[in-house]
């Protein structure tokens, strides 16, 4: 899982809920199956509820890392069509 | 079309769901839709599609607000009574969603004016509620493919189809002709429980929608009944006529024409 290529970088800092998941949403759609995105937050409770709705659209969560006390690392590959 | 901050947030609820997305709200965006009718259908319909954000929504009226409207026309009040039905709803609907380029048609559908009327529209939205128009816009939405959301609403019962031109049957296909206007209850005894519109105009609004981002079954083919006293909803089954006059394989009908206005529209 070490070094995976990242296609696209979405960076949603200051960003609060729901307008988390629609700009992480938006970033999935305009990425190609197979794809990976990049989703770095500082929102507590997007860093549980993003994954769980990406499992949801049927995207694969590759990693939810805490990368400082404030902020988090997500990535999601694309794996069904919008 | 990107989003603005303003729409992300806006359309925030449609853009989570994974059936609309951003990719659905573009093309919400984008439609154009036509109700016939700015009454107890047309009020609902328009206010949801104009909430959702539909790009050109076109309203077609010829009558003016009256204070009996308000008992179920949600989109006029008492500071439009007089007002052109097109209009009033239009300013309704422009405070709700400035997005939304509304156009307002103050004229009375009919043979002459409907197919240029609905020839730059997608979906057109049937609100008018009464028999000979239903025909007449079926008719023209028929002959230009159109697809036609249709309601009805009488006292505490109301229906709802789509007609998909070319997959699926018309409204011809149920009935060859209007009833006579005699069998339709006259303007004075034709009560409807105020709500009853909002059901029906949010079901065809609805169906709207669904056309537009293309999921979802469309209720063609059927007729969905409301029967609210009962608390019923149910399906009866359109068969399509192979003989329809309208869009059988040899239509007799080949040309619009318009009936005599007795009847009473809600
Ligand atoms: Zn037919």
């Amino acid at each position: 899982m070490e070094d995976v290529k990242i296609d696209k970088k979405l960076d949603i800092r200051g960003v609060v809920c729901p307008y988390t998941l629609v700009k992480s949403k938006l970033a999935v759609e305009s990425i190609e199956v197979g794809q990976i995105l990049e989703i770095i937050l500082d929102y507590p409770e997007a860093a549980g509820s993003i994954p769980k709705a990406m499992l949801n659209y049927g995207h694969a969560v590759l990693k939810v890392e805490k990368i400082n006390p404030k902020e988090w690392i997500i990535q999601v590959r694309k794996e069904v069509e919008d | 079309m990107e989003f603005s901050e303003e729409q992300l947030k806006r359309y925030s609820r449609h853009i989570i769901l994974p059936e609309v997305g951003g990719k659905g709200q573009q093309k919400i965006s984008a439609a154009k839709v036509l109700i016939i009718g700015a009454g107890g259908l047309g009020c609902p319909v328009g206010y949801y599609l104009a909430a959702a954000g539909v790009g050109t929504l076109a309203l077609v009226d010829n009558d003016e607000v009256e204070l009996s409207n308000l008992q179920r026309q949600i989109a006029h009040s008492v500071k439009t009574l007089g007002v052109n039905k097109a209009d009033s709803a239009k300013q309704t609907f422009e405070s709700l969603n400035p997005d939304v380029n509304v156009v307002a048609i103050r004229e009375r559908i009919n043979s002459k004016n409907i197919l240029d009327l609905i020839k730059d529209y997608d979906i057109i939205v049937d609100g008018t509620d009464n028999f000979p128009t239903r025909y007449l816009i079926n008719d023209a939405c028929v002959m230009l493919k159109k697809p036609l959301v249709s309601g009805a609403i009488l006292r505490f019962e109301g229906q709802v189809t789509t007609i998909l031109p070319g997959d699926g049957p018309c409204y011809r296909c149920l009935f060859e002709e209007p009833p006579p206007a005699g069998l339709v209850p006259s303007c004075q005894e034709a009560g409807v429980l105020g709500v009853l519109p909002g059901v029906i105009g949010a079901l065809q609004a609805t169906e709207v929608l669904k056309l537009i981002i293309g999921k979802g079954t469309p209720l063609k083919g059927q007729l969905l009944i409301y029967d609210a006293l009962g608390v019923n909803f149910r399906k009866v089954k359109i068969p399509k006529n192979a003989e329809c006059p309208m869009c059988g394989k040899d239509p007799k009908i080949t040309k619009l024409s318009d009936t005599p206005e007795q009847y009473c529209s809600i």
